[in-house]
């Protein structure tokens, strides 16, 4: 009940940050939007698979630059195609990558992610003609339900109708993954995550479980990675290099993998507290290296773990 | 020639990240960072060195100094935050070298700046020679030597002093080298320094060559990194093997079809993690 409040609270404050908050803070939000999108998909894996993925910025790549792509060459600028179509990108990707890498666990899954995520870094980098090389490309404004909204300038566009577009992409994003980590799937994942052995001899196939949860992550990210595109209007390779997969794997972890809404609350404190440490430390890498080894060593349930601790949950649900 | 050269310097970054693999269980992230560390300290030593009054020819002299030197700083980085995970889960010990990495790229900026750090025209102070054809720098045949000395020093540390047959012991079996009386704070602390120390070094050691940059770490590692897994995780033998195969691939790729540079890379990384996971040279078991 509490939770559902607390819920319902967050939501309502979001809903009305546009009428309240600067511009500014406003459109910080989008790519917390957009990272939550990702991060609920990154957390299937992570969090409820016990698989760690050092690659799956490449699918935030995928997914943005099929957005750029689209909208610059082929003139197709509605966002309710390009999203359906940065998550088919992403799967038609993922099925073969994610065949490959869930034979693996562990040291080796997380290596086998990375090379395959720097596969497609070089390859966004050296194929300049296809994709504009380290420059990158750039990403139009998308149209959204139908209309250009070319009366608005890029502030009014970002912080309205393209605001209450992510919001609504990453509602549905949650309920959807609400819905698969309650379902019959999402329980066997769990167990295979505490115990493999046991999975399989309970007629679970576990390599084709965990190529399931890779697939819905990847088109999570690509989803993810459409949305991010469009607040900067442009896409460039390092949307896909290996430290921007530990970012945000360092967002999950900071905001609690253990918890379903840990990694949306870790992608909020990480893009505003990155906005603060810049704006009065210019080396922000610094500040946030050492928070991440504090959390790793001192409180690896991010922040959720702390709520977890003074809420005292009479049935376990992890 | 430019390929055996990278080679060589990879083969000691990529040693650093085996022997600290090998005992410690930990796949060390920053081993890139420790390379970019040792460049910028190295090419600041050399700098110190030049402009007080030390002769140009002796500039090597300084720079493995400076590279050693402050690979020291790996005593620091073990005990004040790696031994307090060796009992967490793997994921957990990836990220915390990960926060290293994100640290130290910021302590670089902070100390060097954000522009390149070259030694300036000290790399053909040797002069260049004729082999097989080519030119070659002296420096890089000096740097190639080094890295084959090294690499027999190691050899011969692991398999015939006393030190070698405890880390190799402790490699294998933890508990049992515990119980028969060797303290692994000792043995962990004096690991990681030698791995952080053959990083530090070989970033030292390219500096001549080109420049040192902050992104460089970072660059580095995915090399590194690709080293380790054609060679195999842990093995010393698959860190030349797999430094040599990602050296002269790399430079053939160069040379051939430069788009293919680093593609050509990770698709033999793919290929062998597919067709031997444990890489040429690994363990056959877990």
């Amino acid at each position: 009940m509490r939770a559902a409040v607390t819920l319902a609270l967050v939501g309502i404050a979001i809903a009305a940050l546009p009428r309240l908050a600067p511009a500014y803070y406003v459109t910080l939000m989008l790519p917390f939007m957009a990272y939550g999108v990702v991060l609920l998909g990154l957390n299937l894996l992570f969090g409820y698979t016990g698989l760690v993925s050092f690659g799956h910025a490449l699918f935030i790549g995928i997914g943005a630059y099929t957005g750029a792509v689209l909208t610059t060459r082929f003139g197709i600028r509605q966002m309710e195609l390009i999203l359906p179509a940065a998550a088919l990108a992403a799967a038609v990707v993922a099925a073969p990558v994610g065949a490959l890498c869930v034979r693996y666990v562990k040291i080796y899954f997380g290596m086998l992610t990375l090379a395959f995520g720097m596969v497609f870094y070089t390859f966004l980098l050296k194929f300049y003609k296809l994709t504009g090389g380290d420059e990158g490309m750039r990403m139009l404004r998308p149209y959204l339900l139908g209309q250009s909204w070319e009366g608005f300038s890029k502030t009014a566009y970002l912080i309205g109708p393209y605001y209450y577009f992510s919001l609504a992409v990453l509602v549905l994003a949650t309920l959807l993954m609400w819905r698969i980590v309650r379902s019959p799937f999402g329980l066997c994942l769990k167990t295979i995550r505490d115990n493999p052995l046991k999975a399989e001899s309970l007629g679970v196939s576990v390599p084709r479980y965990r190529w399931y949860a890779f697939m819905i992550s990847a088109v999570y990210a690509a989803a993810g990675g459409a949305l991010l595109a469009t607040p900067t209007g442009n896409v460039d390779p390092t949307l896909a290099y290996w430290t921007h997969s530990g970012n945000i794997v360092f967002m999950v972890l900071l905001g609690g993998f253990a918890s379903f809404f840990g990694p949306l609350l870790g992608a909020f404190v990480f893009i505003f507290l990155q906005d603060t440490v810049m704006s009065v430390f210019p080396y922000w890498r610094l500040v946030f290296g050492a928070i991440l080894a504090v959390i790793v060593i001192f409180a690896p349930g991010g922040l959720m773990g702390f709520f977890a601790r003074r809420t005292v949950t009479p049935v376990s649900r992890a | 020639m430019g390929g055996v050269f990278h080679a060589s310097i990879l083969f000691l970054v990529a040693a650093g990240l085996q022997v600290v693999f090998g005992v410690q269980k930990i796949f060390n992230l920053a081993c890139g960072s420790f390379y970019a560390l040792g460049a910028y300290a190295g090419a600041s030593a050399v700098a110190y060195f030049t402009g007080h009054g030390g002769s140009p020819a002796l500039f090597i002299v300084p720079l493995a100094l400076g590279g050693l030197a402050v690979g020291l700083v790996g005593v620091v980085v073990e005990r004040g935050l790696l031994r307090f995970v060796y009992d967490r889960d793997e994921t957990f010990q990836l990220l915390l070298t990960f926060a290293l990495v994100l640290m130290l790229e910021d302590l670089i900026r902070m100390t060097w700046g954000t522009a390149p750090v070259s030694t300036g025209g000290l790399y053909l102070s040797y002069g260049q020679a004729r082999l097989l054809g080519a030119t070659v720098p002296v420096y890089n045949l000096i740097v190639i030597a080094a890295s084959l000395a090294i690499a027999l020093a190691i050899g011969w540390l692991l398999t015939r002093t006393a030190f070698g047959r405890i880390i190799r012991a402790s490699a294998d079996n933890r508990e049992m080298a515990e119980a028969l009386g060797v303290d692994m704070r000792w043995v962990y602390v004096r690991v990681f320094t030698l791995g952080t120390m053959l990083g530090t070094l070989g970033g030292a050691l390219v500096i001549p060559a080109t420049a040192a940059m902050s992104e460089m770490g970072i660059e580095l590692i995915v090399e590194a990194f690709a080293v380790v897994v054609i060679g195999g995780l842990g093995s010393m033998r698959g860190a030349f093997v797999g430094a040599l195969v990602v050296g002269i691939f790399r430079s053939v790729a160069i040379a051939v079809y430069p788009e293919l540079e680093m593609l050509l890379i990770y698709l033999i990384v793919i290929a062998v993690l597919l067709w031997r996971p444990r890489g040429l040279f690994g363990a056959a078991a877990a």
